[in-house]
């Protein structure tokens, strides 16, 4: 397949400015800026494109949602706190290709209105936030960013924020609040950030990949990007593959691509003779699906349909060596580390269900605890402030529904099944 | 008192934002790297003051995020080995107990001559090539335990 988000990696010196332009960069902004802003945002809700980041809202319908008053300051973040395990997609693009994201940026901060951008990274990305910095000022340098943009009556600058440590800052309204210097703890919705956003100004927020999307769309057209993939979930989609296959990476396929396909095709198969046991289809938060499922197609909706979900596009394959407990328990202590503490249920729900699976995958479980599990998980889903909460049940919800038999197992024999 | 270069990063980080209480990340990082690794409470009043924000507000942001380290100084190279389920499938817990065996510590602990500091951490987005970990500001990736030896040597 044709690649448009990944096309310029593995190319050597993709990260300059002067190989993007070789390559065809920076055409798309130019024919945008001809363009009325309102046709650009009809041209992304025509594509269909869908947001990347995870809760996969129709990025051109968000973009609408932001007043039409031109003297309202507005503004443009992308999130780039890429921080869901199993996710490395926003990386690979910002370490190798950052002026895409840029020329992506450029055209949404025109669309919207924007005049100021934020590219939110997270902390540990020290050497993606080198190569950003570096390509910002290769755009400044050029008159791309800065004044009256590529000659036109359109200013725009983009900064960098840089995370420090906290996956909470990947939910959009955190986020903004640790631009704004305080804790990132999630908002109150509403008010969206459409309409009060950052300084309480309207703002869209957008995830790397989503934005990376853009300037084909412009480029290639709105019908290009929605006849690729399901009708409902078009275009191309970066999907971030690791565990145990022979080929793990990023692989850009058009959505809809099944699970046996990506793995069994494009990653090479099973990294050893085990046969698979279970994947994760969507980051850690997405519930697994089994070895029957392999034939589930990997978009929002046909993965809604499973009771799983895309979220980032993480696939991570277990073999059959893979310990079910080991995993929960695993992906559970993420998410109870990661709970920012606004909410009691997330707040002293998920180090709960940490402290239970702990001791039952370390041979100390007692009867009873699946059952303990079942009721915290209700006590939390649906009744925490953010989806953070959510996440942690839908994971272990996904383990339990199709491993139970090896909770009790470690339960009853004080050691794993699988191992 | 934050050396001439710290003060310089945080007044570029000013200009980046409409309120100068944006800039207390940047700030944060640049009196982090200033005591090579943690933050002491004379920084975080220090930005309090520059940043016209109140010192347990200063405080209180640093405490939320992970990377800022509070009165825990770590030793010259900090070594972040994640353990999150990617890096776990491929033996990440065998590394980490190999790497306490060789540094002679465990993790969350500092060798006796200030030079290592062994942390795990979760996920730090480097899923296809793990298992990984991050030394200081850089990744190193597809981890076995020869690599491991190879990367601590090759240490100053």
């Amino acid at each position: 397949m044709e690649q448009v988000i990944l096309k310029n990696l593995g190319k050597p010196d993709s990260h300059k400015l002067e190989n993007y332009v070789a390559n065809g960069g920076y055409k798309a902004i130019q024919d945008a800026l001809k363009m009325r802003p309102d046709n650009i945002v009809q041209m992304v809700k025509d594509s269909g494109l869908r947001g990347r980041g995870g809760a996969g809202f129709s990025t051109g319908l968000k973009w609408s949602f932001i007043p039409k008053d031109p003297t309202i300051q507005k503004y443009l973040c992308c999130n780039a706190d890429e921080g869901e395990p199993g996710t490395y997609k926003d990386r690979g693009i910002m370490d190798n290709d950052p002026h895409i994201l840029l020329e992506g940026m450029m055209i949404t901060s025109y669309a919207i209105g924007a005049s100021v951008g934020y590219i939110y990274i997270r902390g540990e990305f020290v050497f993606g936030a080198k190569r950003l910095e570096a390509a910002i000022d290769e755009a400044y340098a050029k008159g791309y960013l800065g004044k009256n943009i590529f000659g036109s009556n359109f200013s725009l600058d983009i900064y960098i924020h840089r995370g420090f440590g906290a996956y909470i800052c990947g939910e959009e309204t955190a986020l903004l609040e640790s631009i704004e210097g305080l804790r990132a703890q999630p908002r109150k919705k509403p008010p969206f950030p459409a309409l009060a956003g950052l300084y309480g100004k309207p703002t869209v927020i957008n995830n790397v990949e989503t934005l990376a999307c853009i300037p084909a769309i412009i480029e290639k057209g709105p019908e290009w990007f929605s006849k690729m993939g399901p009708e409902k979930s078009p275009g191309p989609k970066i999907f971030c593959v690791s565990g145990h296959v022979k080929k793990p990476g990023l692989y850009e396929l058009p959505m809809g691509t099944t699970v046996r396909d990506l793995i069994f095709n494009h990653c090479g198969g099973m990294l050893t003779d085990k046969p698979l046991k279970a994947v994760i289809p969507g980051g850690v938060s997405a519930p697994l699906l089994t070895a029957r499922e392999l034939d589930t197609a990997l978009d929002f909706d046909s993965l809604a349909a499973k009771g799983s979900m895309l979220g980032s596009g993480a696939v991570i394959v277990m073999d059959e060596s893979a310990c079910m407990v080991k995993s929960a328990y695993i992906i559970n202590r993420f998410f109870s580390h990661e709970s920012c503490g606004k909410c009691t249920p997330c707040r002293d729900g998920t180090p709960w269900l940490t402290r239970v699976l702990k001791r039952i995958e370390h041979g100390e479980g007692r009867p009873g605890d699946i059952e303990l599990l079942e009721s915290l998980c209700t006590n939390i889903f649906g009744r925490t402030f953010c989806p953070l909460g959510d996440g942690a049940v839908m994971a272990l919800r996904g383990h339990l529904k199709n491993f139970r038999d090896e909770f009790q197992f470690h339960i009853d024999h004080k050691r794993c099944m699988a191992q | 008192m934050l050396s001439e270069e710290a003060k310089k990063e945080i007044e570029k980080a000013l200009r980046k934002y409409p309120n100068k209480r944006s800039a207390v990340m940047d700030a944060l990082r640049s009196a982090q790297k200033d005591r090579g690794g943690h933050l002491e409470k004379a920084d975080m009043d220090e930005i309090a003051v520059i940043l016209e924000m109140n010192p347990v507000e200063v405080n209180a942001a640093a405490a939320f995020y992970t990377m800022y380290n509070i009165d825990k100084p770590v030793g010259k190279y900090h070594i972040q080995v994640c353990r999150n389920i990617s890096c776990s499938l491929l033996g990440a817990e065998h590394l980490i107990k190999h790497m306490e065996r060789t540094l002679n510590i465990k993790t969350g602990e500092t060798t006796a001559d200030k030079k290592f500091t062994l942390s795990t951490v979760e996920c730090l987005g480097s899923c296809g090539t793990a298992p990984m970990m991050q030394i200081n500001d850089d990744y190193h990736e597809n981890l076995d335990e020869a690599k491991v030896e190879e990367i601590l040597k090759g240490l100053e």
